[in-house]
């Protein structure tokens, strides 16, 4: 296995050290090592960003079933280029990952893939039906070893199998991660509930179908003792509702994608369906609350709810097309240009919101979101902020098209990724190196 | 003009030039011969993806008119039933040569979609689009407005300072979204009258005031009562529950005998059409002197004639004979 000697690398955007990876750990981290390396592949680091792998706690990788959109392959090909060394695979494929064997495939579809460490989700309940809980305790002991739960695309609304599940989860040391929206007031909706969906005669989803949901889950997590973590939060009134929460002490944790930090329903205006999603694009007050949710806390994590979809189910009418985004190869420029260039966040931030955070609540971080430090796996990423692209879907690994940043000017550029010490990415190519 | 998708996207000068060009294209249709040479040779496909035989055969009289041939696709299977998509219908019809495509569709943004998405080369005239936008329903109630109430030499006038109510089912109506929209940019004050449960969240943002009481605003004296025509199926469970059942909503918001009489005698009735009588509108008001339903077709065919010749003739004034 080839050594890496990362020549001059800020890690967490700190001080600069020459950090080598040899036999899959990282060996050395020293201020100024002189000492020349001829074994070593050297990488001349000099201003770039060392940050631990990133960890995606919502991904839509479509295999089984929609290998059309995205396989295992392509989608954690994608992970790599955006800096991910480790990706949780959403529950909603055709079938549906409710029982130990489909999660268990899409456990080897990623090892034998080999990008990106892939950990399946697995569905709440016998497909995301929402009436019977699955085997969660089978998914638990697989070898695929689930602990996070989700039938996100669904929220689990029957609060009395919300309840269950919360419970049930206790002796798995597992999560629920509930897709927050309540699905009477939601019916037929295509975004945001508001000043732009009244003129433009598209049916409203409204805030207060999240929010309820929020306050009802936050409410039975501390009834039964349990651990909650929020999906794609994305207005002002659910940050005020789990910042009340954990100030009560209630074990909750949230996420927010990268696009309800940049984007707003005002580009719903074209109707260009690549900006439909699940939830919908907010207000600019709802931006601005998640922003300071994330600065100060109150929102744990950045996941991208990464959703490819293909060229059909996207160019038609609005109402006709699917929602989602994708958004593993743009999540670390948005959060750079969205908290780090705005001074919300520093690089150390980064590094807890995009990895060390999602780990503990996905429960791997015995592997990802390490510390970088002599003897830690060698899971890393190296980012060039200064680096400016436009995004062109037609140049990303991702299998679909829907990007909503297609021609957008965006900052930063992962240079490269290791995953236990192999370069999955060198110089922003995907390799799978020695 | 390129393509008509939505009363919003009028000025003032845009819309006044329509209602001036429909007024001259009006007074050739009291001829014996009302056909005009104008559009000969050019081909107008009127793309109805819902049913719609008013507002169809509206369209395709105006173009006949107008001397357009007229092919009339009626696709009932949209990509939303998962037929063939809007986009293979639109390729479809630019392979056949169509100059323009006046299109009615379910989902609102679908005339959007087909102009700005390089499918299609045709004008695109939005004939109604979900809850969205109707244009040339606004731009004919507009030319309606200004017939009855604005002087006696309307040409070249605005509708400044008259005051409409429009009073039904905001919510699901591209017909008040387009009005409001249009008359406003005229200068009128445009009042909304519904139950809240049928106002859209978001209305405050328009540019017009909103009430949910029909008898204050029809004391304050508008010169026009536009009525919307108001679903049965809104009333049931299944169909959204807006409100508790067709006696209360005709009690609360119908215009009957009661409410006409306190109209002033020169306010005029409009409606849409088709009218549900008994529903938001008795058979008194419907068929009332002042009540202007039926012109309001009529003149729907004058509009629609002056937006076909000023989207494919641009505008040469010297062809209206």
């Amino acid at each position: 296995m080839t050594d890496y000697l990362l020549r001059g690398a800020r890690p967490l955007g700190g001080e600069p050290a020459d950090v080598l990876i040899s036999g899959g750990v990282i060996a050395a981290v020293r201020a100024d090592d002189d000492a020349p390396r001829a074994d070593a592949h050297v990488i001349d680091a000099a201003g770039l960003v060392l940050l631990p792998g990133l960890v995606d706690l919502h991904t839509h990788l479509r295999e089984p079933g929609r290998e059309d959109a995205e396989t295992v392959e392509s989608g954690t090909r994608a992970a790599a280029l955006g800096g991910f060394t480790a990706v949780h695979a959403m529950a909603n494929t055709n079938p549906v990952a409710d029982t130990a064997g489909v999660v268990e495939q899409v456990y080897h579809l990623g090892r034998r893939a080999g990008w990106v460490d892939v950990f399946p989700v697995g569905a709440v309940s016998i497909g995301l039906e929402g009436e019977r809980l699955a085997e969660l305790g089978a998914m638990a002991d697989s070898e695929a070893r689930v602990r996070v739960f989700s039938d996100d695309g669904k929220c689990v609304s029957d609060p009395v199998l919300m309840r269950r599940a919360l419970e049930y989860v206790k002796a798995l040391d597992g999560v629920i991660a509930q897709h927050a929206q309540e699905p009477r007031l939601t019916e037929h909706a295509q975004m945001h509930e508001g000043v732009v969906s009244a003129q433009i005669g598209l049916a409203g989803w409204p805030a207060v179908a999240e929010e309820a949901i929020i306050a009802r889950d936050v409410l039975l997590a501390e009834h039964v003792g349990s651990r909650l973590h929020v999906c794609h939060l994305s207005t002002a009134g659910s940050v005020e509702i789990v910042r009340w929460a954990k100030g009560r002490g209630i074990d909750v944790t949230a996420e927010v994608t990268p696009h309800h930090l940049v984007l707003t329903d005002e580009l719903a205006r074209g109707y260009d369906a690549r900006f439909k999603v699940n939830p919908p694009l907010r207000t600019q007050a709802d931006v601005d609350a998640v922003r300071a949710g994330l600065a100060d806390g109150t929102i744990d994590i950045v996941a991208t709810d990464h959703a490819p979809h293909t060229v059909e189910d996207k160019d038609c009418e609005w109402a006709a097309a699917a929602f989602g985004m994708t958004g593993l190869e743009t999540a670390l420029s948005v959060v750079q240009e969205a908290m780090v260039d705005t001074g919300l966040l520093d690089w150390a931030d980064v590094a807890r919101v995009l990895s060390s955070a999602p780990a503990r609540i996905g429960r791997v971080e015995d592997r990802h979101g390490r510390p970088i430090a002599v003897g830690e796996p060698a899971n890393l990423t190296l980012v060039d902020p200064a680096a400016r692209r436009t995004v062109d879907p037609r140049t990303q690994a991702t299998a679909s098209p829907n990007t909503p940043y297609r021609g957008r000017e965006l900052p930063g550029r992962v240079a490269a990724t290791f995953l236990r010490g192999r370069a999955t990415v060198l110089d922003g190519k995907a390799v799978l190196g020695a | 003009m390129k393509h008509l998708l939505s009363a919003a996207d009028l000025d003032r000068d845009a819309a006044v030039r329509i209602l001036d060009t429909a007024a001259e294209l009006a007074a050739t249709q009291g001829r014996e011969i009302k056909k005009l040479p104008t559009l000969r040779g050019r081909t107008v496909v009127n793309l109805f993806f819902e049913d719609s035989t008013r507002t169809r055969i509206s369209f395709e009289t105006a173009a006949k008119r107008l001397s357009a041939d007229v092919i009339n696709f009626a696709a009932k299977g949209s990509s939303v039933s998962k037929g063939e998509s809007l986009k293979d219908t639109a390729l479809t019809l630019q392979a056949m040569g169509a100059d323009a495509v006046v299109i009615r569709h379910q989902a609102s943004g679908a005339p959007h979609l087909l102009a700005n998405s390089g499918w299609v080369q045709a004008a695109v005239v939005n004939a109604g689009d979900g809850t969205h936008q109707h244009p040339t329903q606004a731009l004919l109630d507009a030319y309606t407005l200004r017939r009855h109430l604005v002087g006696p030499q309307p040409a070249g006038q605005d509708l400044a300072g008259l005051r409409v109510a429009v009073v039904g089912d905001v919510l699901h109506s591209r017909v008040a979204r387009s009005n409001v929209d249009l008359l406003h940019t005229l200068g009128a004050r445009v009042t909304l009258v519904a139950p809240p449960t049928l106002l859209p969240v978001g209305v405050e943002a328009w540019p017009c005031d909103v009430s949910y009481h029909l008898d204050e605003v029809l004391e304050q004296g508008p010169d026009a009562v536009m009525m919307l025509r108001v679903q049965r199926e809104r009333m049931s469970s299944a169909g959204g529950g807006f409100f508790p059942g067709p006696l209360e909503y005709s009690r609360r918001y119908g215009l009957d005998a009661r409410r006409l009489a306190v109209l002033p005698s020169h306010a005029i009735v409009m409606h849409p059409g088709p009218m549900n009588r008994g529903l938001e509108i008795s058979a008194e008001a419907a068929d009332s002197p002042q009540a202007v339903i039926v012109e309001q077709v009529a003149n729907g065919v004058a509009v629609r004639m002056a937006v076909l010749y000023l989207l494919l003739a641009g505008g040469r004034r010297e062809d209206v004979a």
